[in-house]
C-alpha cells in the first residue's frame, strides 16, 4: 500500500514535470504533425524503401529531445540556469536537428501525407523562385556556417541574452531560430548525395565547413568558460532555479558550448569522409566495371 | 581608393549606430520597454487589504521580490531604493515600492507591515498565496526556491535581485540590478516619473 502510494507519487511528480512549462501550440503541432506523417510514411513505404532501424531511431529521438528541451519543465529549469540553457541549445541547435538530419527523413515524410496533397503540388510551391532563392542563399557555402555561429554568437552576447531571457516573445524567437537553423545546417551538411546527384555541395566542402564552423564556436565557448566576470547576470536577476556558484554555472555552460559542440562537429566530419569514401569506391567501381564487365559476371 | 570609401561607409554606419544608441533614448539602467508585460496582479497589502496594480494607477510602481528573513540582498536592495526615491525627487505620492514575499510563510501580514514601514511610508508589502505568486513570478519570469531548513528549521530563500519599474500606467519600463548604482536609478526613475505622463515614446 505504501508502496503503491510512493509509486503514485512518482507519476505525478514526472507527470508534472513532463507538462509544458509555457505551453506553445505551434512546436505542439509541428513536434505532433512531423510524428503522425513519418508514421504514416513508414507504413506505406515498401518494405524495400523502409529505413534501417537505426535511421528511424535517429528521426524519433531526435524529435523527441527537442520536444523534451522546450516543452517540459526543463525549460523553466533551463530559463533559471545558465548551463542548462546551453544544454538547452545544443539539443536545439547541433543533437536534434543532427539525429534528424541524419535520419534523411524526407521521403518518409512525404510518403505520410494525405492522399489529397500530391507530391506535385508541393514539388510545385517548392519551385517557386522565391522560395528556391531564399534557400540556395541560407545554404550557400558561405552563408550557412556564418549564420550557423553567428547566431550562436548573436544570442549569448550579455546584452542580448538579458533582453532574451527577460521576455516571453524574444524567448521563442530565440529557440526558434536555433532549432530552425539547425536543421538548415545539418539537412545541408549531412546531405547523403555527392553534388552531382542534387547536393548543393560536395562531401570537400562540407568537411571543411563543418570544421570551420567548429572553430569559433570553441572560441566563444573557451571564453564563457574561462572568464572570471559573470557575463550573464540575467541568472542573478531573476533568479537561478537552485542555489549554484554563479561561476560554475557559467563555466559548466561555456564547457557545454565548446566541448560536446565541437565534438558533433567531428562526428560530421566523420560521417561525411565515410559516405566520400563509399562514393568513391562505388565510382571507381562504375568506371572499371565496363571494361572488365565480362570477367565480372562469370 | 574603393577600399578606402568602403571603410568611410563602415565608419559612417558606426558613428550612426553609436550616435543613436547614446542620444536620447539612453538610460544608464536596463530599459525593458516592451519586453516585459504590464504590471498585474492580484495580492494583499501588509494592512491586509486585496489590492491589485489598478489600485496603483498613477503612481511609478517598483516590483521587487524578497522575504523579511533574507540577510543582505533584501534589505540591501530596499535601502537603496529608499535612497533612490529620496533622491529622485518624487513626492509622497508619486512612486510605490512593491515588496512582494516569496516566503508568505513566515511572512504573516503583521510581519510585512513591520519590515516595510522600516523603509519608509512609500514602501508596501504584498503577499499572496502559491497560486497567485507563482502567476506573478511567472510573469515576470523570476525564479525562487526555498532550501532545506536546518536544525533550528530556519532556511534561506533563492530569489532573483531585479527590481522592475512600471510607469504611472502601469507599463513596464526598466529594470534595476544589483549592478545599478543609487545614481544612476535616481536618474533613471526621474525620467520615468516625469515624463511617463507625456507618454513613453522617448524610451
Amino acid at each position: 500500500m505504501v508502496l503503491l502510494h510512493a509509486l503514485m507519487q512518482g507519476l505525478i511528480a514526472a507527470s508534472a514535470f513532463l507538462l509544458p512549462w509555457e505551453l506553445s501550440p505551434t512546436l505542439l503541432v509541428s513536434c505532433a504533425g512531423a510524428l503522425i506523417l513519418y508514421w504514416r510514411g513508414l507504413r506505406r513505404v515498401r518494405a524495400a524503401e523502409r529505413p534501417a532501424p537505426g535511421r528511424r531511431i535517429a528521426f524519433f529521438s531526435g524529435l523527441l529531445l527537442v520536444y523534451f528541451v522546450m516543452q517540459t519543465r526543463f525549460d523553466y529549469l533551463s530559463q533559471h540556469m545558465f548551463y542548462l540553457h546551453r544544454l538547452q541549445h545544443l539539443v536545439l541547435h547541433h543533437l536534434g536537428p543532427f539525429l534528424i538530419a541524419l535520419s534523411q527523413p524526407l521521403t518518409v515524410l512525404a510518403r505520410g501525407l494525405p492522399a489529397r496533397i500530391r507530391p506535385a503540388a508541393i514539388a510545385r510551391i517548392w519551385r517557386l523562385p522565391v522560395i528556391r532563392v531564399a534557400y540556395r542563399l541560407l545554404q550557400n557555402a558561405l552563408v550557412a556556417p556564418l549564420l550557423f555561429v553567428g547566431l550562436i554568437w548573436f544570442w549569448l552576447t550579455s546584452r542580448i541574452h538579458f533582453d532574451a531571457m527577460l521576455s516571453d516573445p524574444l524567448y521563442w524567437v530565440m529557440n526558434w531560430s536555433m532549432l530552425i537553423d539547425g536543421l538548415l545546417f545539418w539537412i545541408l551538411m549531412l546531405d547523403p548525395r555527392p553534388r552531382r546527384e542534387g547536393a548543393l555541395l560536395g562531401f570537400g566542402a562540407r568537411i571543411l565547413i563543418v570544421l570551420a564552423a567548429m572553430v569559433p564556436q570553441m572560441l566563444i565557448g573557451a571564453h564563457i568558460a574561462l572568464s572570471n566576470r559573470d557575463l550573464y547576470d540575467v541568472y542573478a536577476v531573476c533568479g537561478r532555479a537552485w542555489e549554484i556558484d554563479p561561476l560554475l554555472d557559467q563555466h559548466l555552460g561555456g564547457l557545454i558550448t565548446w566541448i560536446p559542440a565541437a565534438m558533433m562537429h567531428v562526428i560530421a566530419a566523420l560521417v561525411l569522409i565515410g559516405r566520400w569514401a563509399r562514393h568513391d569506391r562505388n565510382e571507381t567501381h562504375r568506371m572499371r566495371a565496363p571494361a572488365s564487365s565480362n570477367s565480372g559476371r562469370a | 581608393m574603393w577600399r578606402s570609401r568602403k571603410w568611410a561607409l563602415a565608419a559612417l554606419l558606426a558613428a550612426g549606430l553609436l550616435s543613436a544608441c547614446s542620444g536620447e533614448g539612453a538610460w544608464r539602467t536596463h530599459d525593458i520597454f516592451k519586453l516585459v508585460p504590464d504590471l498585474a496582479f492580484s495580492l494583499n497589502d501588509d494592512r491586509g487589504r486585496s489590492v491589485s496594480a489598478q489600485d496603483y494607477r498613477g503612481k511609478v510602481t517598483l516590483l521587487f521580490f524578497g522575504y523579511t528573513h533574507c540577510e543582505d540582498v533584501c534589505p540591501e536592495t530596499l535601502a537603496q531604493l529608499a535612497q533612490t526615491l529620496r533622491t529622485s525627487g518624487s513626492g509622497r505620492d508619486d512612486a510605490r515600492v512593491l515588496f512582494v514575499t516569496v516566503d508568505p510563510a513566515r511572512d504573516s501580514t503583521a510581519v510585512m507591515h513591520g519590515y516595510v514601514q522600516a523603509f519608509g511610508p512609500q514602501f508596501v508589502g504584498l503577499r499572496g498565496d502559491a497560486a497567485a505568486l507563482d502567476a506573478l513570478a511567472r510573469r515576470y519570469r523570476v525564479s525562487y526556491s526555498l532550501g532545506k531548513p536546518d536544525a533550528q528549521g530556519r532556511y534561506e530563500v533563492t530569489h532573483g535581485s531585479a527590481v522592475f519599474v512600471f510607469d504611472r500606467e502601469g507599463r513596464a519600463r526598466l529594470v534595476f540590478t544589483a549592478k545599478d548604482t543609487p545614481a544612476a536609478m535616481a536618474q533613471d526613475l526621474r525620467r520615468v516619473l516625469f515624463d511617463s505622463g507625456a507618454g513613453a515614446g522617448a524610451g
